[in-house]
């Protein structure tokens, strides 16, 4: 017998660590639709038997709340029945020995909290609320629904005219989408389950490359209604309901301020990102509809919401959030302290930028720090920083956007809060003060906070400050004209109407603040849909395309494919497109992995296929 | 077309063909059970798993089609031991009491079970209990619901009622009406056709057999039984005899045999109801600008009552008033008949034979009775309890001598044989029709421009000079889109025929079940057939219809004629 051992991992350890790894994929794929006190009695059993067996709050406590959880579910249950799992799930919070126990007991609460009303339906009605629904997870995550298992068929057969036409059918910014989409239809794919997330974007990618964009008939319009419509915007949001709009028959005319369409998508994305040419293709294609364009036009300045109202059967306003948030430290009215949203805009007004030599250090650490610091690195900065005063992880920007910023050369200064500006005599910047921050108990969010730390603030030598901390809406004129806003943003109901104001519509940033545009893209739709309705119509929007039937692919766990960036040192060097089409080859594997989930599963029995809305 | 081997055959198929479909052709048998062509074809069951080559993973025979160059196993030992798991996996929540299940020796799962050689389980049984309204005249029964889910298939896609819904998920999945309302609130057309499409015992019509043996049982009682004419297309079904040999006659005979005292045809009922409807229907065509409602619906159907009360009251008005061959027979015989046998009405045990649940529903209604001595029909049997109380009576169909229904309430036409193929009531109501306007016959085929399979038809036929456009639906779910097309003023008819069974009632929900097969043309053509062959092809003629208005109800639409024969549906209770 040896006196110590080194520790060795057996069979059933390394099995159990497999088990764990795959439940792991399987609970973020968790399907839409699942009743969530039947999940919340899974996973309290998964808790208990996790525990040593000690104490009596976690050993027999967690035991009776299963018991509880399952007179719920099996209607065996009265609200006492509730009182008692709160009151038993408070007491082993408070008395259990470890996190085993305690955390158990904190998730149920957070449950009967959370989703109290399943309960009381479980309760009272002996049934899951609402009725069987289980939607395709891809589907139901995008905001816009659009068809992805239809269109990754159809790639997959090289129909890409067809698999464009489908998306359509749902979102008028295919192009758009498949650059730049935030695709939160990849957060449940099914796929995860067997290894990771179809990429649904990179696929999407792959049908626009290939189609013929611009020989696809516009689809059949309806009969002319002799309604028109005013859009407040150019932007996804305004676009998109403008598009469907027209298809309904009614005349949209679109009021945009800038001398150009595409609102965000090309006054606050770069180019590199999202290549101006390919923001065109969507556009043409919108404006093919017959939209009528009023460019230069200010909604409060060269014409009143007022008199929109009076000329125009409905309205849209979807002005986006258009300004930037007030950055307001010592030295922050210092030269060169330029907001994020005025350097973009310049960028997407196409006037020349130029950092020759300069230091920039850029404040923030969502997606526009970083289109900031890599524009910065692009107009020949001599040095780019990224300031936030969190951690890396914790970031709002997609990871990969961090991870090419850094590969083009961005530092980060993490856990660094701005302190103040320091300027010279002139007044121009030459340095950002930052104070360390040490990060501390979690947020609301489920983030952790930064404090201020115990050590002497940081003096970190820069030309530019470039600041990028969000997004504000410039609402004034809609406040004037009385209607409702909140924290500047204009409040609807989910029908996207202004209440009180019958035929006012609104969607897209300036009603959920800063957002996806894919979000914008879903508010427009919907606001088509209503404003339909509200000019007293019911046209339907579909599209003739067949979906091919699934091939028989066995599921073997594969590599997600991974769009491709051009080189680094390359791509830094100009502000062209950045990021490659799959190849054919990656294409065909990577649509191949898709599931099926409009086919396998419910999806042939409920919360299918949408041929139209 | 795509090249395919099923166990080593070629089959060449068109592209988009099921694996199922392809095997089929091939002669191959792949058994299923969830499947239902057209309607279920969600590989929910998997008892139709098939091993394909090259492939890890089985895949469902139904829902799943031949690709180019596939190589397809249906009977691999992987395939075997999956296919019999499943199964026994469905029996260990399914209660297979069958000694006393309704679809004893008619259920796919038994006949499955009894195939696979499955006569033990390795599993503990746990079976679902939900309560249930056995008052209504649909029962089901959870704890043999194996969660096809072809019911809710069925209300969704062909009677579009979505009566049926999926509740709960992961393992407390179940099926029950929508949102777990009661049935008696669920807007159930009581229909039957979820019954009809049913695989095993899980849903049944209530049954009144008991009551039925108990007046039987009672001498005091003169139990009279009618029989509804779509029943003589179907009831040999189930003793296997061809159409040919499943004679009227011998159907007679065996529903003697069960011990009624009288056997009528209510073919004589639907005869009054076309002197009624028919009258009702020129009467209405001539106050055409007096503000008469048009266009008429039959109302012979009490699920498209019930449908028409639930779905779009506002047209209750517009059905015809004429109560159907059911009631109509029942009040009759409690009034008309109890004279001729000088007998109090009281004594009278009115027992109907029909193809159709939802007339459990409709002599259940206490609006309907108007004879005065109680229910007006006492019990409302469907096809398959007649076939039953014949089975338990030790019919021998061999040896039985064909017998005649009793008389004078036992004679019809074959106009009201027509009643029980979509089309055929208002075939026979256009026949008498064109009488009652010119006093000439028509030729009694004239009118079968409205027969068909369609689930919706039209027709304008001119009688007397007057254009009327008629249209004949059947199937709720074309019931519906009629009546879309008639409330948004897309149509314009005078007269239309709906029955909410696909097919009328040769097809209704009440006849015998045969998983996957639809027979509703091929026991529609029988009573064609018999129509064709009929002495009398026109309700008018009926003598036995002369005589009851000659001694008793002196000419349709009297008003005795009203006091029995007619109703407001608008008052019935749903």
């Amino acid at each position: 017998m040896s006196r110590l051992t080194v520790q060795m991992e057996d069979r059933a350890a390394s099995a159990t660590k497999n088990m764990i790894q795959e439940f792991q994929q399987r609970i973020v794929a968790n399907p839409p639709g699942t009743c969530p006190v039947d999940m919340q009695l899974a996973f309290l059993k998964v808790c208990h038997a996790q525990s040593c067996g000690k104490c009596v709050p976690c050993r027999v406590g967690l035991g009776q709340l299963e018991n509880l959880l399952e007179d719920v579910m099996n209607n065996r249950a009265t609200m006492h029945t509730l009182e008692l799992i709160e009151e038993a799930a408070k007491n082993i919070e408070t008395s259990a020995d470890c996190a085993i126990g305690f955390d158990a007991a904190h998730m149920v609460l957070l449950g009967v909290q959370g989703f109290r009303d399943d309960y009381i339906s479980h309760i009272q009605n002996k049934r899951c609320i609402g009725s069987f629904e289980q939607p395709i997870p891809c589907i139901d995550r995008c905001p816009a629904h659009v068809d992805i298992p239809g269109y990754i068929a159809l790639t997959e057969a090289e129909q890409y005219d067809d698999a464009v036409r489908l998306i359509r059918k749902d979102n008028p910014f295919p192009t758009a989408c498949a650059l730049i989409c935030e695709h939160p239809c990849e957060e449940q794919c099914r796929r995860n389950i067997i290894d990771s997330a179809v990429n649904i974007r990179g696929i999407k990618r792959s049908a626009v490359d290939g189609a013929d964009l611009e020989n696809i008939p516009v689809p059949p319009k309806a009969e002319s209604t002799g309604k028109r419509v005013a859009i407040v915007g150019g932007g996804p949001s305004g676009l998109t309901a403008a598009y469907f709009l027209q298809l309904m028959g009614h005349q949209c005319t679109v009021f945009e301020e800038k001398p150009k369409l595409g609102g965000m998508l090309r006054y606050g994305i770069p180019n590199y990102r999202f290549p101006r040419e390919r923001l065109q293709e969507d556009i043409d294609y919108i404006l093919k509809t017959g939209v009528e364009v009023k460019l230069n036009a200010r909604i409060g300045k060269d014409i009143s919401i007022a008199q929109l109202e009076q000329d125009y059967d409905a309205t849209y306003i979807a002005i986006g959030a258009q300004t930037d948030k007030k950055f307001d430290i010592e030295g922050s009215d210092s030269n060169n302290v330029v907001s994020a949203v005025n350097l973009l805009r310049d960028v997407g007004l196409e006037k020349p930028i130029d950092f020759t030599g300069k230091r920039v250090c850029v404040i923030g650490g969502g997606n526009v720090a970083m289109d900031c610091a890599r524009t910065a690195v692009r107009a020949n900065a001599k040095t780019v920083s990224i300031v936030y005063r969190r951690q890396e992880k914790d970031m709002t920007a997609s990871p990969v956007e961090i991870r090419g910023a850094i590969e083009e050369g961005v530092e980060l200064y993490t856990l660094q809060a701005p302190l103040r500006v320091e300027a010279d005599e002139k007044g121009d910047v030459v340095a950002l003060w930052t104070q360390p921050q040490i990060s501390g108990l979690y947020d609301r969010n489920g983030r952790p906070k930064s404090s201020k730390a115990d050590k002497e603030p940081v003096r970190i030598p820069c030309d530019v400050i470039l600041v990028a901390i969000g997004q504000d809406i410039e609402s004034e004129h809609y406040e004037e004209h009385g209607i409702e806003t909140k924290w500047n943003r204009i409040v609807t109901d989910e029908g996207g109407r202004i209440l009180g104001k019958d035929g006012l519509f609104s969607g897209g940033d300036c009603v959920s603040g800063p957002a996806t545009v894919i979000k914008a893209i879903a508010a427009g739709k919907v606001a088509a849909a209503n404003i339909d309705e509200y000019l007293g119509f019911k046209h339907e929007i579909s599209v003739d395309v067949d979906i091919p039937s699934p091939l028989m692919n066995d599921k073997l766990p594969s590599g997600r494919i991974h769009l491709t960036e051009r080189d680094a040192n390359e791509r830094k060097c100009d502000f062209e497109g950045i990021e490659n089409c799959m190849s054919h080859e990656e294409m065909k594997q990577e649509t191949a992995r898709c599931l099926r989930c409009d086919h396998y599963g419910c999806g042939t029995l409920r919360g299918g296929r949408e041929l139209k809305w | 077309m795509v090249n395919a081997t099923i166990n080593g055959k070629a089959v060449c198929v068109e592209k988009g063909t099921t694996i199922l479909k392809a095997a089929t052709m091939a002669g191959i048998k792949i058994p299923t059970l969830c499947f239902l062509e057209e309607i279920n074809e969600i590989g929910a069951c998997r008892v139709c798993m098939v091993e394909i080559e090259g492939k890890d993973h089985l895949v469902a025979a139904c829902n799943n089609v031949v690709e180019e160059g596939m190589v397809i196993y249906t009977n691999t030992t992987k395939v075997f031991a999956a296919r019999r798991a499943n199964v026994e996996f469905i029996l260990s929540q399914h209660d297979y009491h069958c000694a006393t299940c309704v679809r004893n020796q008619n259920c796919s799962l038994q006949d499955l079970a009894s195939e696979l050689n499955i006569i033990e389980l390795p599993y503990e049984q746990e079976i679902e209990r939900q309560p249930w309204d056995h008052s209504f005249p649909i029962i089901r029964d959870s704890g043999k619901c194996i969660k096809c889910m072809r019911c809710i298939q069925v209300c969704d896609k062909i009677q579009d009622m979505n009566v049926w819904d999926v509740v709960n998920t992961g393992k407390r999945t179940s099926v029950n009406t929508k949102e777990n309302v009661p049935i008696r609130d669920a807007d159930c057309a009581a229909c039957g056709q979820c019954i009809t499409h049913c695989p095993t015992g899980a849903l049944r019509e209530r049954n009144d057999t008991i009551q039925v043996m108990r007046a039987i049982r009672d001498p005091k009682k003169v139990v009279i039984v009618q029989i509804a004419p779509a029943v003589r297309a179907a009831w040999g079904e189930s003793f296997g005899l061809s159409r040919d040999e499943a004679t009227v006659g011998k159907m007679v005979a065996a529903t003697r045999q069960i011990g009624f005292d009288y056997v009528f045809d209510t073919d004589f009922s639907a005869d009054l109801t076309i002197m009624e409807e028919g009258n009702e229907l020129f009467d209405r065509l001539s106050k055409r600008d007096a503000g008469a409602k048009f266009p008429m619906f039959t109302s012979c159907c009490p699920g498209w009552v019930r449908f028409m009360k639930s779905q779009y009251p506002e047209y209750t008005d517009h059905l015809s008033t004429a109560k159907s061959p059911q009631q109509m027979f029942g009040a009759v015989a409690k009034s008309y008949y109890a004279q001729v046998l000088d007998i109090d009405p009281a004594d009278i045990f009115c027992v109907s034979v029909m193809p159709c649940t939802a007339k459990k529903y409709e002599c259940d209604v206490p609006q309907v009775n108007d004879a005065g001595a109680g229910k007006d029909v006492d019990v409302a049997l469907t096809t398959r309890e007649l076939i039953r109380m014949m089975k338990s009576a030790q019919v021998n169909l061999e040896t039985l001598e064909e017998q005649e229904f009793d008389q004078p309430i036992g004679l019809g036409t074959g106009a009201g044989v027509i009643f029980g193929a979509t089309g055929g009531v208002m075939e026979a109501a256009l026949r008498s029709a064109v009488y009652f306007a010119t006093g000439k016959n028509p030729g009694a085929d004239d009118f079968a421009i409205v027969r068909g399979s369609d689930g919706i038809r039209e027709a304008t036929v001119d009688i007397a000079g007057t254009k009327v456009k008629a249209a004949v639906a059947s199937g709720l779910g074309n019931a519906r889109k009629l009546m879309e097309q008639v409330r948004n003023g897309e149509v314009d008819y005078d007269f239309i025929e709906i029955m909410a069974c696909p097919g009328g009632c040769a097809g209704g929900g009440g006849q015998p079940i045969h998983d996957g097969e639809e027979l509703a043309c091929e026991r529609g053509q029988k009573l064609y057939d018999i129509d064709k062959n009929s002495q009398l092809r026109f309700s008018h003629e009926n003598p036995a219809i002369v005589d009851i208005y000659d001694k008793f109800l002196e000419k349709p639409l009297s008003h005795k004629a009203h006091q029995l024969l007619h109703t407001r549906q608008a008052d019935w209770e749903l």
